[in-house]
Parts: structure tokens; C-alpha cells; sequence
């Protein structure tokens, strides 16, 4: 059922052979009994079995029985590469809409700037992108964003585009080995957030073709067909 | 409530107007993912009712005070379209569609993981477009499917289902009729899998028997609708029966 093939190590839980399709489940299916097994993400222990609580493909690691969920929302997790988006800047800090349920909050400690008190805004206002690290997320899901660290700045050019967290994957392909293709096929500079951000920038030409990826990711990600139509598009690109 | 004395819902043949067995359901379909705009969506036809139900989220929770700071909220708005019915409705809140959001919510809550998504909620619209009798059943089985395609973690699907009571005989999914002029009413959110009860509200006198009936009515026809619901999730992501791969 479906294309989700299982990966080196991954022990599918159709009971067949690695290289099998996986399971697909939905919220309340059981997919394996609790007993010498730990539930991983989207698993949960209920009485004698572990049930999946989203709908995705179940999967069995070390040990660990999860579901790789379809679809979900992007949960900061600290060390993270987001990009994010100025919603609205204190005195010294920002606020940045990070693609999840809560706002990043960057302060200025964390920023690569020395700016006084009172002119945040002259180093990046509302409406500016930035990419930035997580810093930490506490229980309360308070997300603390970084642009200490190597390659953090603000994105003054390119374009960004969203899509969904489960097409991350698709994208970046095996050790990003699509990415690097799309990379070298447009001659674009690209970097993929984990929060299902894509920022692109390079000549007009470069970006039109990367839309056109973005577009076929968004449509087609989650497709058996996807990895042919992205194989065939970066060839014709190739050859024109 | 309490029946109408002369009007009749059983036929000589035991049968009920529409020609339906007393433990027998209205026909039911579903499908998931049908609103591009949703995180997460889902439409219901049951019998003649016919649902939408939309999700978004999780969100940060605005305004503030209704931020709950070890879980999420679910803010529910259940809704009649002015069209739904013969009688037009006035567009906008009352207070059945007030009570029945409410209830929904607290359905909702006890089947969605809501304590992973602290001070944040979730949005589920449910529209219905067509209703006839037992909308709220049709508005829960729907806000799951709709749940569950958003990606939102849940520990079951949550089914809605009815039974009743008319000319002193017990049945399984009124419809308007029924719903009219029977003498009892029990609407239940179910989750099929431990069979556990999410929500119930009772309309009309039942004896325990009744009730006991009524329950294992209900209680078959979540299992039923679950394996719809189920089938209308995998769908989408399968080959099978023209959908995409």
C-alpha cells in the first residue's frame, strides 16, 4: 500500500522483507504489542499495544516502533535551522514567525549585532527574513531563537517559499543528494529549513526553475511518481 | 419529546418508513482532504446530511485569556448553512449551534493529544450543508477524519452515532422523521477501537433496556463508520480505488 519504502535498517512492519512497503495507519491503530517493544513518535502505549496516534507509515528501529507522520505541523526542536519571518520588534528584541504554533523571540544577546536600546529596528524590521538557529524550547513551548553561529544572517535577497514539513525529506532527497542536484541544475544558492521553509536565490532564470520544483514538490511530494517527474524536470533543465 | 400517539414510524412489516431495518444505518460516506486551504479536512454524507469540517492549527491561542498553559484548546464552531434545512436558518451563532460546539469541543478534547501542544489551539469548523436529523454525529465523525488528515496526534478516531426510540422499539440512526415524532434520542461520540465513550447526550425516556439496546446499536455502527473513516485517510496517500499515490 502507498510508496513509502523502508530505508537501510528500518524494519518495516508488514511482515515482510527490508525494501517492502510500509504500513500505513491511522490514529488509534494497533501496530504492535507493547511488550519488549518502546513507542517512539507518533506511537503511544495503550493496554497491550502500541497504537499510532497520526496517520503515517509505521516503522520499526532499534527497537523503537514510531509513525512517520504525512502530515504535521513544525514542532521547534532547540538546534533547528529555521527561517523566519519579523513579526513585530521591542526595544531589544524580535519576534519571529517561525512556521509553528508560537513565535520565535530573538533578543538582542543573541543577534550578530551590537545595537542600542531602542533601535532593533534599524538592523531588521517587520517583514524581514532572517535565518536563525533555535536556541532552546521550554516546556511551554517558549521558542528561543539564535543568529550567533556560522551562516546565521539576514536574508536580504532571493525568494522564500513554504512547504509542507513531510516534503522536507523529499526535497533534500538521500544525504541531500537532490538538493545538491537542483543546486548545481540552477545555479542557485538554496537552503532548506527544517521549519519547511526554502529560501532560493540566484539569476531569474535559476528561480523560475526552482519554482517550478517547489511547485511539483508541493503537488506531487507525497506521489509514488515524485522522484521520476523530479529526475525527468532537472534533466530537461540540464539539456536546455 | 415523548411521541405523537397517531403518527406512524413502523410499517405492518416491521420495518421503518424508509424501508430500513431497525438495526440498520443510514448509508454513510467520507472523504478526507477535500479543502485545499485546511491544514487538515473532511466531508461526511450520512443518509441525507451532508458535513465539511475544516482544521487549522495548532495556533497560538488568541485572545490570551483563553490560553491554557499545560494544553491546547479546541475552539469549535459548529454551524447550520441558511440552506440546510426547509426552513431557513438565520445566518449566524444561536443557541443550539452554541451548545453543540461546546459538546463537540469536549469530545474532541478527550481523544486529541491536547497536552502536547501547550498554550496554542486548534480550529474546527464544522459547516453543515444538508442536515436530517443527527447532524452532530455526522459534525464529530467529521471533525475526526478532518482532525486526523491535519497531522494532529489523537489516541482514536471518534465516531458520532445515534439511536432511538420510536412507537416504543428501539432503532439505530433516526432520521428526521424519526428524530421528529420518536420518543427517544441518544446521540453518542464513540471510540470504536476500546469502545469507549466520548460523549453522549440523551433526549426522551429510555428504560435500562433500551438503553442497553441503544448502546450496542450505536456501539456497531461506530465500528462501521470507523472502518469508512480509515479507509477515506488511506485513501488519499494510496493507489487503491482511483486515488492518488
Amino acid at each position: 500500500m502507498g510508496w513509502r519504502v523502508a530505508g537501510l535498517g528500518e524494519k518495516e512492519m508488514s511482515g515482510a522483507k527490508k525494501g517492502a512497503e510500509l504500513r500505513l495507519v491511522t490514529p488509534g491503530e494497533a501496530i504492535g504489542a507493547s511488550s519488549g517493544a518502546r513507542a517512539g513518535t507518533g506511537t503511544l502505549i495503550m493496554g497491550d499495544n502500541i497504537i499510532a496516534t497520526r496517520v503515517g507509515w509505521a516503522k520499526e528501529f532499534n527497537g523503537v516502533t514510531s509513525v512517520d507522520p504525512i502530515h504535521a505541523a513544525y514542532m521547534p526542536r532547540s538546534g533547528d535551522l529555521v527561517i523566519g519571518v519579523v513579526e513585530s520588534v521591542r526595544n531589544n528584541l524580535w519576534f519571529a514567525d517561525v512556521n509553528g504554533p508560537f513565535n520565535g523571540l530573538l533578543p538582542m544577546s543573541l543577534a550578530p549585532w551590537k545595537v542600542e536600546f531602542g533601535a532593533a529596528r534599524e538592523q531588521m524590521d517587520i517583514g524581514d527574513i532572517m535565518l536563525a538557529r533555535v536556541q532552546e524550547v521550554d516546556e511551554a513551548h517558549n521558542v528561543v531563537l539564535t543568529m550567533k553561529g556560522v551562516g546565521l544572517r539576514r536574508l536580504k535577497e532571493g525568494i522564500m517559499s513554504e512547504i509542507s514539513m513531510n516534503h522536507i525529506s523529499r526535497l533534500r532527497g538521500d544525504e541531500d543528494s537532490t538538493l545538491r542536484q537542483l543546486k548545481e541544475a540552477s545555479g542557485c544558492r538554496i537552503i532548506v529549513a527544517e521549519n519547511g521553509r526554502v529560501w532560493v536565490d540566484g539569476d531569474s532564470d535559476g528561480i523560475a526553475f526552482m519554482r517550478t520544483v517547489l511547485d511539483l514538490v508541493r503537488n506531487e511530494g507525497h506521489k509514488a511518481k515524485f522522484s521520476a517527474s523530479m529526475e525527468a524536470l532537472i534533466e530537461e533543465r540540464r539539456n536546455a | 419529546m415523548g411521541g405523537y400517539g397517531d403518527v406512524k414510524l413502523l410499517r405492518e412489516d416491521g420495518l421503518r418508513l424508509d424501508g430500513r431495518k431497525v438495526d440498520e444505518m443510514r448509508e454513510v460516506q467520507v472523504e478526507a482532504g477535500v479543502l485545499p486551504a485546511a491544514e487538515g479536512s473532511a466531508w461526511v454524507k450520512h443518509g441525507l446530511n451532508v458535513a465539511v469540517c475544516a482544521v487549522y492549527g495548532p495556533m497560538e491561542a488568541h485572545p490570551r485569556k483563553i490560553q491554557r498553559q499545560d494544553r491546547a484548546v479546541i475552539d469549535v464552531r459548529y454551524n447550520m448553512a441558511p440552506f440546510s434545512t426547509s426552513d431557513r436558518i438565520r445566518p449566524g451563532f444561536n443557541r443550539r449551534s452554541r451548545e453543540i460546539s461546546k459538546v463537540t469541543a469536549e469530545a474532541l478534547e478527550s481523544v486529541v493529544l491536547v497536552e502536547r501542544f501547550p498554550r496554542s489551539k486548534i480550529r474546527v469548523e464544522i459547516e453543515i450543508l444538508a442536515a436530517e436529523a443527527g447532524t452532530r454525529c455526522v459534525g464529530i465523525t467529521a471533525a475526526a477524519v478532518a482532525l486526523a488528515d491535519a497531522g494532529i496526534p489523537m489516541r482514536d478516531l471518534i465516531v458520532g452515532v445515534a439511536s432511538g426510540k420510536i412507537e416504543d422499539t428501539v432503532v439505530l440512526d433516526l432520521d428526521k422523521a424519526e428524530d421528529n415524532y420518536g420518543q427517544a434520542d441518544l446521540p453518542m461520540g464513540i471510540l470504536p477501537t476500546t469502545g469507549e465513550i466520548a460523549f453522549l447526550q440523551m433526549d426522551g425516556d429510555l428504560s435500562v433496556e433500551e438503553y442497553n439496546t441503544c448502546m450496542e446499536y450505536n456501539l456497531k455502527a461506530a465500528r462501521e463508520i470507523h472502518v469508512l473513516m480509515v479507509d477515506a485517510l488511506k485513501r488519499r496517500y494510496t493507489e487503491k480505488n482511483g486515488g492518488e499515490a
